[in-house]
């Protein structure tokens, strides 16, 4: 490992990388702006200036960046020289020079990037007497706040949405000090990653909107490492509390799945915590209808009573915790419990188990997918159905770029140059899909078809890389790719409900793994604990087919946080309600389920109650409440335990212990077996103390609950976690699974995570990324090219989901700000089809078929496969719809879009919003 | 002296077009490298010139040529010649004259570069307000193309050459060559980080070289006579002829081809005619808006880049600007500051912010209200802003050159203006 000496320390730093960095790793506090880990080098803000000496008896030295000077083995700097401290100095006061000092009414002060830089510098006397210049604001949608005055000029914004997340509709403009950072027009940011914008931006031109109307200083934020249940890929969030209130969601680095950035579904879409609509108490149904809130204790009265000697049928959930999922099947058997997958659903989530427990290709974290030179994914618009992977495999097809770069020994830190020297140049990334999507615009490959031809042509490539040689150019070219790519990836899904686009992923996998054994394989599941539930269940285990066709014989239905309706199609939903049934369910917001059940169940959120979910990969991780459910909530784990014993069950009755279920579970189920070691248990102690979930300066605590009463509460205690609700404990050195919030003396914005790294963009100290727990057993999986039919014409177009980032997901869609994005059900089709049927965008269309009868928006979409149309899959309208089922299409003259007189989010007039979406 | 660059210049009152180009010995040099050079040799030749880039920084032509890569170091692709003749360097005019009157000169000298470092586009990324050249150039390249000197297997050797006139959108910084790249490729002019060069890493990602116009309309003769020749012309340590103009409060202000190392003085006062009657010349800069002031005791200097370095200043563009001694120093120096601020690509912190600023305090100083700790600020400025290294790029560095020479050959105007709270050069403007 190469030395070099600053200011007379020897540092070992590792080959490769840049001066800054290596100060950083070394602990040093050296300031920077413009330079981010995951985006490398510009030397634009030139705030992170060393002087460089020759050798020893150069006293003079010149002055250089640290970002933009690669380390050498035996390279002398200093940082504290004078000339090196008066220039960085310089350079905060010119920054300043048009920065308003709003820090008091700015959402960022207190987390501030820039407030802590200048702090470091020593930055105090203003030297320039002139005006400051001042910018005008755009309006950039709900989630976004902007406040250009701010702005600093560093061009993280910019190089983060265009250059790392592929967005068109943000940048710079102008030039010299009139540089201007927004878009073309005001208008929502398309980029659905747009929100990490607010932690890329070191000062306060980007805020976190919905946040900003109901903020709370940074400081005075109770916050638990979490984990993000929009989708399978398990993303790690800070969730930030006050007063009750889920106030903000900050993403927490984690190495091997999310590294430094969330999709707005993450950031934004887990508000609906504070949802008007959630549960506070348990709710008995009275015969007129309505629900008549029962204290907890008569709730579970009411429910021992019906359940005496009764025949009692769990549904379990792909959303809720592994602990949860495993009480309910304990208590009542394996044989009285339903996954509660669909059948669809569950056929192919098990097939992805199946097919990990198996293979022999790698089934890679997210990080190691940005790895992979050839990409070809099957079936997903990756960008809707799993953001974060999508978001990996924009930083994949650069590894051309940086393989060119390193010829030339240009370092991959140096972004820039990097990226003028390959231009578009990009590894190969095949997309075959049923529709348009959003990585349509960095493939090198584009093939539309229908779900079933998409797996035939998965074979067809199989058998061409076995040898019986195809005469399909494509089919050549993208063997081509996949065969001399270093570590090629095969990615598919369940998007499209079609196993054999599965099958074909898996069989390709295989057949590449042949030739390669750094082949890789990522299958994603549509779920928080898609894999988990999946991997609790049992073959005993009902389906939900069989619930619903003998749902008189069941006696009471206890529905873990599952709505049926978005499982079932509508015929056995009815089925079901008209059985009479008595159905106990728990869930956190109102739902359809919710409104047939007898006796409803308030579950706590993620954001209030502990538990394991297993994400795409088969990564255990688990999260933490950040605050004690209000009202009568409890976790979904805990209301079961309560009826599992009032039924009477022997070995859960005995559990009191969140601890005593995971330990239970990994007992019982082998497969789960290194559960206990996915976080540290609640006896879990640094240096004799718990790790406070609530920061040094955590203020108003005595005062907060003064309206009530005058006398200061006790804080609550947490005996289920190593976590306490207070600002007392150790924050230090504790796993990274454990790591409520990020901060350091000195760095109070989140770009302290790197005091927590060994090495900037390396794992967090101790970590514990989560535990792999499916294993692949390495035996293979022979494939058998079966003979599907190919799409058969029929009279009427072919039903295609279309996953939608905002308004597909159930939970997220419950917040004001998605919801507005979700925007109407759609149907999309292409510009010829709607020619066709004589509607353009903005119009309406009639989808019919034997049993639905459906008025939707029309949306134009660049390609969709040939007789086939896509509607918004997971929209509550849409949920009637049938993936893959005929429908016929005609021009609803009568539609209009639905306008609210207020967007509720934004708090302004519909007005603007039509404009801006139209005009 | 025997006229070089400009010999067809000033005997036509229209551009030379091929027939009278090729007449005055026209394109002789470029069927010289065809027919006997390789490569090579004319590389070695322009090397052995001791030719330095007109453009300003005076780096030696040949040794940047060879930093192309060659042989086994070349990746397949292109490899681009850009002719930067985005002259925008306040009281630089000598580009326009070569490019407005003899197109045909530029063209070979590109045609022979290109042909020395194996390009096979070119680019003339020329100032968008110089219609009149632009104009010219685009006749005389569709004159080449039509008697066989551009496109393919010219002159029916295995050489070919696309070559194209790109007019800027107009930025300042468009002149430093690798933001003239970025505005090439369609992007931002924002100047790149170096390394990597433009000649391994330039346009497109591709190996590139960018010349300015009067570097490579002296490269037709030196493969035509030889550098011995060339190494000739000079009079002073630099070889060839050089364009000087000189602008300012001079009888008779203009452009000259002239020997390299010809002293200022015989410039400005035989060739530009002197100053005015009533101004005295208080002092100049020697190339351009981006050079340090010299004063009187530097005008028997010669123009040699060495020489004019070693007194503290740039030769630059070889366009000289006169101060006199009823025009305010501060006011000049304030009137170029502005220029480079506004200039400023807002890239890097130094520049972007910190030209504004000087400026603001310079303004101050200009209107009278100055204050004593200005001259410290300014100072500091001159310090933060103008060392290279500190900034992204040498734009900054550049404009402070004229300020922080003024400081010290002119501080006591600077006092004045504080210590009288006023412009003392504004009374004397009326009279």
């Amino acid at each position: 490992m190469p030395k070099i000496i600053v200011d007379g320390q020897t540092l070992e730093v590792s080959q490769g990388e840049n001066v800054l960095q290596a100060c950083l790793n070394a602990g040093l506090d050296l300031p920077y702006f413009c330079w981010h880990p995951a985006m490398g080098s510009i030397g634009s803000c030139r705030q992170c200036a060393l002087v460089q000496y020759q050798n020893e008896h150069d006293t003079h030295g010149r002055l250089i960046m640290g970002c933009m000077t690669a380390v050498t083995d035996g390279a002398r700097f200093s940082m504290d020289t004078s000339n090196a401290v008066e220039f960085r100095k310089a350079v905060i006061e010119s920054l300043m020079l048009n920065h308003p000092h709003d820090c008091p009414v700015c959402a960022e002060g207190g987390e501030c990037h820039l407030q802590d830089m200048t702090v470091m510098v020593k930055h105090r006397d203003r030297r320039y007497t002139g005006k400051k210049n001042t910018h005008r604001n755009q309006y950039l949608g709900p989630l976004i706040h902007h406040e250009m005055n701010r702005c600093i000029t560093c061009y993280r914004c910019e190089r983060f949405y265009q250059n790392y997340a592929g967005g068109t509709d943000l940048g710079a403009q102008a030039s010299r000090d009139r540089l201007y950072f927004g878009r073309q027009t005001d208008g929502v940011l398309e980029s659905e990653f747009s929100g990490n914008l607010v932690e890329v931006c070191p000062t306060g031109v980007f805020t976190d909107k919905p946040f900003l109307a109901d903020y709370s200083r940074k400081w005075d934020l109770q916050s638990a490492p979490s984990i993000c249940g929009g989708c399978g890929v398990g993303c790690n969030i800070a969730p930030g509390e006050r007063y009750g209130r889920l106030k903000r969601v900050h993403n927490r680095y984690n190495h091997e799945v999310n590294g430094y950035f969330i999709c707005d579904r993450g950031r934004f879409g887990n508000a609906y915590v504070n949802s008007q609509k959630r549960l506070n108490y348990p709710g008995l149904q009275m015969p007129d209808g309505r629900f008549k809130a029962i204290d907890h204790q008569a709730a579970l009265s009411r429910a021992a009573h019906w359940m005496k000697n009764k025949r009692v049928v769990g549904i379990g959930s792909p959303r809720a915790s592994i602990e949860s999922n495993y009480v309910l099947q304990t208590w009542l058997g394996a044989k009285q419990f339903c996954a509660g997958f669909s059948e669809r659903e569950g056929a192919l989530t098990c097939g992805i188990v199946e097919i990990l427990q198996a293979t022999r290709a790698i089934n890679p974290s997210i990080k190691q997918m940005e790895s992979a030179d050839a990409v070809l994914v099957l079936g997903e618009d990756l960008t809707n159905s799993a953001p974060r992977v999508a978001l990996a495999l924009r930083q994949a097809v650069r590894n051309k770029s940086i393989a060119m770069a390193e010829q030339i020994g240009i370092p991959e830190w140096q972004d820039a140059a990097v990226r003028n020297l390959a231009q578009d140049a990009l590894s190969p990334l095949i997309i075959v899909s049923s529709a348009a999507t959003r990585l349509d615009d960095i493939a090198s490959h584009v093939h539309t078809l229908a779900p079933n031809d998409i797996a035939n042509f998965g074979d067809v490539l199989i058998e061409h890389l076995r040898g019986n040689i195809s005469e399909d150019v494509d089919i050549i070219n993208i063997a081509d790719c996949l065969m001399t790519a270093k570590s090629p990836l095969i990615i598919s899904g369940v998007s499209l409900l079609e196993r054999g686009i599965l099958d074909s992923a898996a069989g390709l996998a295989e057949t590449l793994y042949d030739h390669n054994p750094h082949t890789m394989l990522s299958l994603c599941a549509p779920e928080a604990n898609s894999i988990g539930a999946a991997m609790l269940s049992h073959t005993d285990n009902l389906s939900l087919a069989q619930i619903t066709e003998r749902a008189s014989d069941i006696d009471v239905l206890v529905v873990l946080e599952n709505d049926l309706t978005r499982r079932l199609d509508p015929t056995s939903m009815q089925q079901l309600i008209a059985s009479g049934t008595t159905i106990i369910a728990l869930d956190i917001l109102e739902n359809e389920t919710l409104n047939h059940a007898t006796l409803a169940l308030p579950a706590a959120s993620f954001a209030e109650s502990q538990g394991t979910l297993i994400n795409m990969e088969g990564r255990a991780q688990r999260f933490f409440p950040a605050f004690k459910p209000a009202h009568e909530r409890q976790p979904s784990w805990q209301w079961l335990l309560h009826l599992a014993a009032l039924d009477g069950h022997g070995e859960l009755s005995k559990i009191i212990h969140f601890d005593e279920i995971v330990h239970a579970c990994a007992q019982q189920h082998s497969p789960l077996a290194r559960l206990t070691e996915v976080a540290p248990d609640h006896s879990f102690r640094r240096h004799g103390q718990k790790i406070p979930r609530q920061t040094p300066r955590y203020s108003g605590r005595t005062a907060m609950s003064a309206d009530l009463s005058v006398h200061e509460p006790q804080q609550p205690k947490d005996l289920e976690t190593p976590l306490a609700f207070s600002m007392e404990g150790v924050n230090q050195n504790q796993p990274a699974a454990l790591k409520s919030f990020v901060w350091s003396p000195g760095w109070n914005s989140n770009q302290a995570i790197q005091k927590f790294q060994a090495e900037t963009q390396k794992p967090s100290v101790g970590v514990s990324s989560g535990i792999r727990l499916l294993i692949s057993s390495g035996k293979g999986i022979p494939h058998t090219s079966t003979d599907r039919t190919a799409f058969a014409q029929s009279n009427g177009w072919q039903l295609i989901p279309i996953q939608c980032l905002h308004g597909s997901e159930e939970l997220s869609a419950y917040t004001d700000e998605i919801a507005e994005l979700a925007g109407d059900p759609f149907v999309a089709l292409t510009e010829s089809c709607a020619l066709e049927l004589q509607v353009a965008a903005g119009d309406g269309v009639i989808l019919s078929s034997n049993n639905v009868n459906l008025s939707l928006a029309v949306k134009i979409v660049a390609r969709m496969a040939k007789n086939c149309i896509g509607f918004s899959a997971g929209y509550t309208q849409t949920l009637s719809l049938s993936a893959g089922s005929h429908v016929q299409l005609q021009r609803d003259p009568n539609w209009r879009p639905f306008k609210p007189l207020v967007i509720a989010s934004d708090r302004r007039p519909n007005a603007q919003l039509r404009h801006n979406r139209h005009g | 002296m025997e006229k070089v660059l400009t010999r067809n210049i000033g005997t036509h009152t229209s551009p030379v077009d091929l027939k009278a180009y090729e007449a005055n010995d026209g394109y002789r040099g470029l069927r010289k490298a065809l027919t006997q050079l390789s490569p090579q040799d004319c590389q070695s030749m322009v090397k052995n010139s001791n030719l330095r880039g007109r453009g300003g920084a005076g780096f030696p032509t040949g040794i940047k040529w060879s930093f192309v890569p060659q042989g086994d170091a070349r990746t397949p692709g292109h490899t681009y010649l850009v002719c930067n003749a985005d002259e925008m360097e306040p009281g630089a005019f000598k580009d326009r004259l070569l490019m407005e009157y003899d197109p045909h000169q530029l063209i070979e000298g590109m045609l022979l570069s290109a042909y020395s470092i194996g390009a096979d586009i070119a680019y003339i990324f020329i100032r968008g307000e110089y219609a009149v050249a632009i104009r010219r150039l685009r006749d005389a390249i569709a004159e080449c193309y039509a008697n066989g000197y551009l496109g393919k297997h010219i002159l029916n050797s295995q050489f070919s050459l696309e070559l194209h006139v790109h007019p800027s959108a107009g930025r300042y910084i468009c002149g430093e060559e690798t933001a003239l790249i970025n505005a090439l490729e369609g992007k931002r002019a924002n100047p790149r980080a170096k390394p990597p060069f433009p000649q391994v890493s330039g346009l497109w990602g591709r190996p590139t070289i960018v010349n300015n116009v009067e570097t490579l309309c002296n490269i037709p003769h030196i493969i035509d006579r030889g550098p011995e020749w060339f190494n000739t012309l000079g009079v002073g340590e630099d070889s060839g002829t050089k364009l000087f103009g000189v602008s300012g409060r001079v009888n008779n202000p203009g452009c000259w081809e002239l020997p390299m190392g010809t002293p200022i003085r015989d410039i400005i006062e035989n060739h530009a005619g002197g100053m005015k009657s009533g101004f005295q010349l208080k002092g100049f800069l020697p190339g351009g808006g981006s050079t340090d002031f010299l004063v009187a005791d530097h005008l028997d200097l010669a123009m040699d880049y060495n020489v004019i370095g070693a007194a503290g200043s740039r030769m630059g563009t070889g366009t000289l600007i006169i101060l006199d001694d009823r025009t305010c120093p501060v006011g000049m120096v304030l009137n170029l500051i502005q220029f480079f601020a506004q200039e400023s690509c807002g890239f890097c912190t130094p520049c972007r912010d910190g030209l504004p600023w000087t400026r603001h305090v310079l303004e101050s100083l200009e209107s009278g209200a100055g204050q004593p700790e200005d001259l410290e600020t300014l100072a500091y400025q001159v310090k933060y802003i103008g060392a290279i290294g500190n900034t992204h790029c040498a734009l900054a560095p550049g404009a402070m050159e004229p300020l922080q020479s003024a400081m010290k050959y002119f501080y006591d105007d600077f006092e004045q203006h504080i210590t009288t709270a006023q412009c003392p050069y504004r009374l004397g403007r009326g009279a």
